[in-house]
């Protein structure tokens, strides 16, 4: 590694910073042209900048901006041709409840054929129309990250999925994913973190894929207990205990799925105690009442109010806001943020009752990520998205399923981490050899056309190319002018509009947010 | 002239891809870690069979006590264990040889329970009680230690990603193995983009994968006895492991594969069900693995097959089994003097668990591998050190 490249340019940017002594001095008057600090802002708050997010920023200045970004308003601000594309969506208009009552009696009803080579057909078609479910979901979680212009809500909703992560292939969970992102995830995703939570925790893809629809008292199955405080909350080596964990799987003891349509039958004394909500069910008759001591504390033992007063002690631990604090930065600062950050970040969690949005703006406004602009290597999904933002953020794509092929061949496909402890968000993790050869490989299908982005599923015949103008859409944003001198000598040997595309998705330039 | 002899040929005379000469190591020693990431059952591999609280301990998941007259039972290897009967076709000719060992009650130190910690801890290698550099894991330190001789050394990662284990050193290049294809970035765009990339942090990582690209391609699709035989085409891990094989034999000699899906919290079965079919798929794979590699190369290859723990001695209430502690390491090589079952052993009762839970760990992992470094490349002490910090090696005589 070339120590003095690298030294040229921490130099190079707080040079920037000192000159532009922060981006407050632009402001709502000086619109038109936005500055490059500007530009490097929205590269990183957005999936990706594009002319349209430069201009805002211009013409509202960077504080008011931002301001918008982090208090979107509650209804989709889609464009009318993307919204239609997502309205189309058949599995994505009927309640989870009911796909997975259809499917359930779907699985019946393969079972009792006979005939083995209909079974086979028949189970064929059900596993397509799972398959179905997961890539409607996945095409407007995509639509969303290209065309919204909430991108800040797109980025955390993407981040709370991997922090909260299930994965698509357990059990029917490929018929929940879509729902658990929109109607768990969403919502809260710049809200209060105990909210985010709780809609966590009553969502059957968190109790199906963490085994805690398996938890009954004298069946104690700890995994969903484990990683709320290794994973969601605390984080591992916070200083809980094992005896912790056995606590808090018994106090999930009863939380659960139930897909029936009748309540189970109750014991007069515990019929006040079920809640059922669609698919999600607390079960008194599965639950431990015995007293429990978790973190210090006794909780009495009464039903699903102990899951309630756990939650609170959980999102009130400063392990938590630090740990919450410290993956966030991680996310957008650094990959070793500075502590002093991360403590400023968790004292505003403490203090605002872990209010998500309060904690990014603390954040945003600090010198440390002003600092960091531009230097964080990009995720897959980044890399992807940002792509096909520079590329179509005017045009609305027709097919999303190339995007969300580059993403699982890139390592970091959407709901496709195997594991609860999500995907890594440091560079290293992404950076290898081989990595950055597959980056190069779609950099040049992307570039070329020809990818399958405007070619409506089921179509046919081979698809006419449509190349992107990528140089003139670089310019656009701004982001032209920064370009560093190996990638611009690279570019003047392009010999093609297509090969100028591929070089510029290559660049190391483009690597970075 | 011989397909072998002509890619030997070809090989022969250094690669000038990307402005970097791919040397072909020197030596033959070669070296595989596999890791079985989910924390495979070691008890389900490894049978106990002389364990009455085995058998009252897993009322459902069992494996049945050798039975000549029933293949649905375990395979006695000595008079206290058996191995798993989805091992018979592919395992049990490798352990007849002499050339497969089980180790039982291996592991870490690290008692969190945790699939992502341990697995860390593993792959970093370091001492948990110290604080630990995150960056570094211990195959990565090996090649720092073996690159002294650079020529000695051709590491390579067989995973979607740059695993833990090889962090911290030169870049070590990585290939999804799995997903392999013709290089589709011509030679004038590669020489470009590798300009771009030179002198900056990524340069040294982007000339490695545009020469090992094409090397990959070049082996996999010309040398594999697999595609020469007409069989069946193999899928999944064992077309993963296969490819591996041909590349080892071929040009790579320090590598690390993974393969996950051991969590069995529910429904694991026995004799057969779920991890039944993971575990005939592994076997099936590792065989392959030997065949692509031949005889000759099989004879310098050891294959080191770990994961982060074993899992609660006792069923859980889902016909599953939760989070453990130790687990069985295995160790394989054509010249591993195998055929039986290695390291300190614990009784297999009740009295015998860790915490009343789980397989102790009387076997440690950095103990075992350093003891097999040691044998394996001659590493002295200090270099030893440098892999494994305070760790005491242990030879259990195994190569």
């Amino acid at each position: 590694m070339d120590r003095r490249a690298a030294a040229g340019l921490v130099a190079g940017l707080t040079a920037l910073g000192a000159a532009m002594a922060g981006w407050a001095a632009t402001t709502a008057e000086s619109a038109g042209a936005a500055e490059p600090q500007a530009i490097a802002l929205v590269n990183r708050v957005t999936w990706g900048a594009t002319a349209r997010d430069v201009a805002e920023v211009a013409r509202l200045g960077p504080d008011r901006w931002l301001d918008a970004q982090l208090h979107p308003p509650q209804v989709d601000r889609l464009p009318p041709a993307v919204q239609a594309q997502i309205d189309a969506m058949p599995y994505l208009a009927v309640p989870m409840a009911q796909l997975v009552a259809d499917a359930n009696g779907q699985n019946a009803a393969i079972n009792a054929i006979v005939d083995a080579p209909l079974k086979a057909a028949a189970r064929q078609a059900y596993n397509k129309a799972l398959e179905d479910a997961v890539r409607q979901a996945a095409a407007r979680a995509i639509l969303r990250d290209v065309y919204s212009p909430d991108q800040l809500k797109e980025q955390m909703t993407w981040f709370w999925f991997n922090h909260f992560n299930v994965h698509l292939s357990k059990a029917n969970l490929r018929l929940m994913i879509g729902d658990y992102e929109d109607s768990a995830l969403r919502p809260h995703a710049l809200g209060r973190f105990r909210d985010l939570l709780e809609a966590t925790l009553r969502h059957p893809a968190m109790l199906r894929y963490l085994d805690n629809a398996d938890n009954a008292a004298g069946h104690i199955n700890e995994n969903y207990a484990r990683e709320i405080m290794e994973l969601h909350t605390m984080g591992v080596g916070s200083g809980y205990s094992q005896d912790d964990v056995q606590a808090l799987a018994r106090i999930l003891t009863g939380v659960g799925i139930d897909p029936r349509p009748n309540d189970p039958q109750l014991p007069l004394q515990l019929r006040g105690q079920l809640i059922r909500e669609g698919l999600f069910a607390f079960n008194p008759a599965r639950h431990d009442y015995g007293d429990k001591t978790f973190l210090g504390r006794t909780i009495r033992g009464r039903g699903f109010g102990e899951v309630e007063e756990a939650l609170d002690i959980l999102c009130r631990q400063p392990a938590t806001a630090t740990h919450i604090s410290r993956e966030l930065a991680v996310y957008f600062v650094a990959d070793d943020p500075p502590d002093s950050l991360v403590q400023r970040m968790s004292h505003t969690f403490q203090h605002s009752d872990g209010d998500i949005a309060q904690v990014l703006g603390v954040m945003f406004k600090s010198p440390e990520f002003r600092a960091s602009l531009g230097t964080k290597f990009k995720d897959p999904a980044h890399f992807a998205i940002s792509a096909v933002r520079l590329a179509w953020g005017d045009t609305p794509i027709l097919n999303t399923a190339p995007v969300f092929a580059w993403m699982n061949r890139l390592g970091e496909g959407l709901y496709a981490h195997e594991t609860p402890d999500g995907y890594a968000m440091i560079a290293t993790a992404w950076n290898g050899p081989g990595q950055m050869e597959t980056r190069f490989e779609l950099a040049r299908q992307i570039g070329s056309g020809g990818a399958g982005l405007f070619r409506a599923d089921g179509a046919t015949g081979p698809e006419t190319p449509i190349v992107a103008d990528l140089k003139t859409a670089l310019q656009s944003t701004g982001l032209a002018d920064t370009l560093s001198p190996a990638a611009d000598a690279a570019l003047a040997q392009a010999t093609s509009p297509k090969d100028w595309n591929t070089l510029l998705l290559s660049s190391p330039d483009f690597m970075r947010r | 002239m011989h397909r072998r002899d002509l890619l030997k040929a070809a090989l022969a005379a250094p690669l000038l891809i990307a402005g970097r000469a791919m040397a072909v190591p020197q030596t033959g020693t070669r070296l595989l870690v596999v890791f079985l990431r989910g924390a495979y059952d070691g008890a389900s591999l490894l049978i106990p069979v002389s364990s009455d609280f085995y058998y009252r301990s897993r009322p459902t998941i069992a494996i049945p006590r050798p039975d000549p007259a029933n293949a649905n039972t375990a395979i006695a290897l000595d008079r206290d264990w058996g191995l798993h009967p989805a091992l018979r076709a592919s395992m049990l000719p490798l352990w007849e040889k002499g050339q497969l060992a089980f180790v039982p009650f291996a592991g870490t130190d690290d008692m969190s329970r945790s699939h992502f910690e341990t697995q860390d801890t593993i792959e970093m290698g370091q001492p948990i009680q110290a604080r630990r550099d995150y960056r570094s894991g211990f195959l990565g330190r090996l090649a720092v230690q073996l690159g002294a001789e650079r020529a000695r050394v051709q590491p390579i990662a067989f995973t979607g990603q740059v695993p833990l284990s090889f962090q911290g050193g030169a870049p070590i290049p990585n290939i999804a193995i799995g997903g392999v294809g013709k290089p589709a970035v011509d030679a004038r765009q590669a020489k470009l983009i590798s300009d771009m990339y030179q002198g900056g942090p990524l340069g040294p990582s982007v000339a490695e994968g545009f020469a090992v690209e094409g090397e990959v391609y070049q082996t996999i699709s010309t040398g594999m006895n697999v595609a020469n035989r007409g069989a069946v085409s193999p899928k999944g891990f064992e077309l993963a492991a296969r490819r591996v094989g041909a590349l080892m034999r071929e040009q790579f000699n320090l590598a690390f594969l993974d393969v996950g899906g051991w969590d069995t919290h529910v429904g694991q079965g026995a004799a057969s069900g779920y991890l039944s079919g993971r575990l005939a798929e592994l076997g099936r794979g590792l065989a392959g693995f030997v065949d692509e590699l031949e005889p000759a190369a099989w004879d310098e290859t050891t294959v080191v097959v770990v994961s982060e723990f074993g899992r609660t001695f006792r069923e859980n209430g889902d016909k599953g089994t939760d989070h453990g502690h130790g687990s069985v390491y295995w160790v394989m090589g054509g010249r591993v003097r195998g055929g039986r079952v290695a390291g300190d052993q614990g009784p297999v009762t009740e009295a015998g668990l860790n915490q009343n839970r789980d397989y102790p760990v009387l076997v440690d992992y950095r103990a075992l591998l350093g003891g097999l470094f040691q044998r394996i490349y001659g590493l002295d002490p200090s270099r030893l050190e440098a892999v494994f910090p305070d760790a005491r090696p242990r030879d259990l005589g195994l190569v």
